[in-house]
């Protein structure tokens, strides 16, 4: 994580070419919501440290040569900065794309059908179809927990639940195995998730998950609506202890 | 030790070379051990000790010859030969030649191009010492450049020598050394570190491993002057596991310094202090990355992470942390001992000094070269490399490893240099250089490297986890006979999206290859997608002529 600022200047920046005050310490993702500019994410929740992985919310800076997450860059004087054309859009809806080609996402039969963060993502970026090939493995379900159960056929690999679980429940029992396309999320070194050591059962996980790859025994299809309300609150918490 | 006690150490180990009446140097790199070596320098042992010449034989293991192709190469001092491929059994003809003629042995050509047209600055030493001993190193100057540093200049002269040398980074993006070492000079933080990359990861590529194997001391001796010249007093050298020899001998080399006080605490009599430890990597192709390497040494998973903040600013536990790789750390004492103007004189305009390569593929000598900047690929590939072998037609040189491209015929005349690189959509890459002749297909190249790209890929972000993936599904599709020009545009597609998009270099530069077998060699795809046929007869196309399935 970048170290916080302690000197915080107020700059002026440019973004879709209305100017816009800000805090150096911010980010070109926040000064945007500011704005009522929504930039597509998915890896970024409010709440939660940013990786910048999910390149959905990569904006245009002028004079930098490559594409910039919005989520982890600090806005600075005199910065130009470009959130929607027709090469961002075309972008994203690829990577969308690509995360329905890379799993099984199949919306009909899904208990998040219908409050579910890619589906709207989906929607957001003109996404119609399928073009490329299918990746699709077939993954075991991990239904070994006594309250929720894990499908990694829907997993999108964002980390929210990794990061959730370490930086505010501080558990930290999930984690990443593997590397590439082969990569999942584990729990407790690869343990099922019911005999995990480290797991509180706090279900945080859970609520911050985009799709229906962590959701709770018991619904059925288009049942799991997330309940998100805690982080902005634990947000603002931690920022009054900074 | 200081410098008079340095210079008495050279002269002592001088004398004991002068004095040995036959040093036979037997090439122990790593190809020539795989072609035998160190059984050779077995043999030649026991039977110089079983003909009664023990007195006068000393046999010793050293660095890379270079001409890898012929191995096992042996070096006679008292007559000037060098001998090729002498197989272990073959010691007794060696010992034969040191009284009477040479018979049963290939004498090996020493003014052939191959050894003639080269410059050797980093690889000056290999193959002269035995990499074990630090006196060795110190009795062909070495520790000189460190020692001189500490007397006579003070850091903001060491960084204003490197940028006036013009040396860039030797790792692939030949970002200028000067101006690294310059920002992380002038950055704030509580300690700073110097950090060697030695993650050498792409296929075909081993001059890193040459230059640790063989001259430990050099890199060493590079990070210490990094360090005076930054500010540092801790630093990490990250190998990777695959290079055992390289781990074993720099760990000799560490603990060789340690003892003679030119690594540790108040080197030299001055008040600079710099350790060194080593950090073994996982066999992640990845931890190359500077933010990954970084990740890695503090024990977490190694993954990159956008930059800014780069880790000049920002690097290990927060601070200011340069990471050169090993041939450009190579390259500081050289450059201190010979000056800066000398160095900014080899090359080109804008890119100084030499270069080393890994001569691979289908070419008559295989080996490690190391040759000024703006040298030509047709002197390269043609009088260094002595050509295509049996007959063969050239066809293609690949460089920059997964990261680069091919590069085919009409710019052999083009020079070397990381500029004409990049603009025939290749890069100059950590230096791997192979050699394609006719017998090779572009869309097996392409789908080779994408292979390695996909199983290399981190997972973090989108583009290059899935992108990666997908491509090399495409091209499989492409190999087998089964796509349409659909996929090939999808191909395209892919490409400038995941190059666009990806967090770090690895996805980042990913689709080169795809895109510069595209661009030069696009009659084969099209063979492949319309005519369902491999020109070169490599790919399986085992999909049914017409029938597009879906695989």
């Amino acid at each position: 994580m970048p170290e916080t600022l302690t000197n915080t200047e107020v700059v002026t920046l440019t973004i879709n070419g209305q100017e816009v005050s800000a805090r150096t310490d911010e980010t070109i993702m926040e000064v945007a919501e500011e704005q009522g500019i929504r930039i597509p994410a998915l890896c970024h929740i409010s709440g939660l440290s940013d990786v910048g992985a999910c390149r959905l919310c990569v904006v245009e800076i002028q004079g930098s040569p490559r594409l910039q997450p919005a989520c982890v860059t600090r806005v600075s004087e005199g910065m130009t900065v470009t959130t929607h054309n027709d090469r961002l859009k075309a972008h994203r809806r690829t990577i969308v794309e690509m995360l329905f080609a890379e799993r099984n996402h199949v919306c009909s039969v899904c208990v998040s059908n219908g409050h579910c963060d890619l589906q709207n993502l989906a929607v957001e970026c003109g996404m119609q179809e399928v073009t490329l090939p299918y990746l699709a493995p077939s993954l075991q379900v991990d239904a070994s927990h006594k309250r929720f159960v894990m499908d990694p056929n829907r997993c999108v690999m964002c980390t929210r639940c990794v990061r959730v679980c370490d930086e505010i429940e501080g558990a930290h029992t999930w984690d990443i195995m593997g590397r590439g396309v082969d990569s999942r999320v584990i729990t407790d070194l690869g343990k099922p998730w019911g005999e995990s050591d480290t797991c509180t059962s706090c279900g945080k996980c859970v609520q911050v998950c985009p799709t229906g790859a962590l959701f709770e025994k018991g619904v059925s299809v288009a049942e799991m609506t997330k309940r998100r309300q805690f982080l902005p609150y634990l947000k603002t918490m931690r920022e009054v202890q900074k | 030790m200081n410098l008079e006690e340095l210079e008495s150490t050279a002269a002592h180990e001088r004398e004991l070379c002068a004095g040995q009446k036959c040093r036979l140097r037997v090439c122990t790199g790593t190809g020539c051990a795989s072609a035998g070596s160190d059984r050779l320098t077995q043999a030649l042992r026991e039977r110089a000790k079983e003909r009664g010449m023990e007195g006068e034989v000393t046999v010793t293991e050293v660095g890379c010859l270079g001409l890898c192709a012929e191995g096992p190469l042996v070096k006679v001092d008292a007559t000037d030969t060098l001998y090729q491929n002498v197989a272990p059994n073959l010691a007794d003809n060696v010992l034969d030649s040191l009284t009477g003629e040479a018979a049963g042995i290939t004498i090996c050509n020493e003014k052939q191009p191959f050894f003639a047209r080269q410059n050797r600055v980093v690889l000056e030493n290999a193959g002269h010492i035995e990499s074990d001993r630090i006196e060795s190193y110190i009795a062909r100057d070495g520790y000189r450049a460190l020692l001189h540093v500490l007397a006579e200049m003070s850091p903001a002269d060491v960084v204003a020598a490197i940028t006036q040398s013009g040396l860039r980074g030797r790792g692939g993006a030949g970002y200028p050394t000067g101006l690294k070492w310059s920002t992380v000079a002038k950055a704030n933080g509580p300690r700073k570190f110097v950090v060697c990359n030695g993650d050498e990861g792409d296929p075909g590529a081993f001059m890193d491993r040459s230059v640790m194997e063989d001259d430990p001391h050099r890199v060493l001796e590079g990070m210490a002057i990094a360090a005076y010249a930054v500010g540092a007093s801790h630093g990490y050298i990250y190998v990777r596991a695959e290079y055992p020899r390289a781990i074993k001998r720099l760990k000799t080399a560490i603990s060789r310094a340690e003892r003679q006080g030119l690594l540790g605490s108040s080197i030299a009599g001055t008040s600079f202090s710099f350790s060194i430890d080593l950090r073994v990597g996982a066999g992640a192709f990845v931890c190359g990355e500077e933010t990954a390497l970084i990740a890695s040494v503090q024990g977490n998973r190694g993954t990159p992470r956008p930059r800014p903040p780069y880790p000049a600013m920002s690097g290990l536990w927060g601070c200011p942390t340069l990471i050169n790789n090993v041939e450009t750390l190579g390259s500081i004492a050289p450059i201190i001992r010979c000056g800066a103007p000398w160095y900014a004189e080899i090359g080109t305009e804008k890119s100084h000094g030499t270069k080393v390569f890994c001569l691979t593929g289908a070419i008559k000598n295989t080996g490690l070269i190391e040759v000024p900047m703006g040298i030509t690929l047709r002197e390269i590939v043609f009088d260094i490399g002595g050509g295509i072998p049996n007959g063969g037609k050239f066809k293609a040189v690949q460089t920059g490893g997964p990261s680069g491209g091919c590069i085919p015929e009409q710019y052999l005349d083009m020079p070397v240099d990381y500029e004409s690189l990049r603009e025939v959509g290749s890069i100059m890459g950590s230096g791997g250089m192979i050699v394609m002749d006719e017998t090779s297909c572009m869309v097996d190249v392409a789908r080779f490297f994408m292979e390695f790209c996909m199983s290399e890929s981190c997972g973090k972000c989108i583009p290059c986890r899935v992108g990666t993936a997908e491509m090399y599904k495409l091209l499989t599709r492409i190999a087998t006979g089964a796509a349409t020009m659909n996929d090939l545009s999808k191909l395209e597609e892919l490409c400038s999206m995941v190059r666009e998009t990806s967090l770090c270099g690895l996805g980042q530069s990913a689709p080169n290859p795809v895109v510069s077998t595209l661009r030069y060699f696009r009659d084969e795809y099209l063979a492949h997608v319309q005519e369902r046929v491999c020109p070169a007869g490599v790919c399986p196309m085992t999909a049914r002529k017409g029938v597009a399935t879906h695989a």
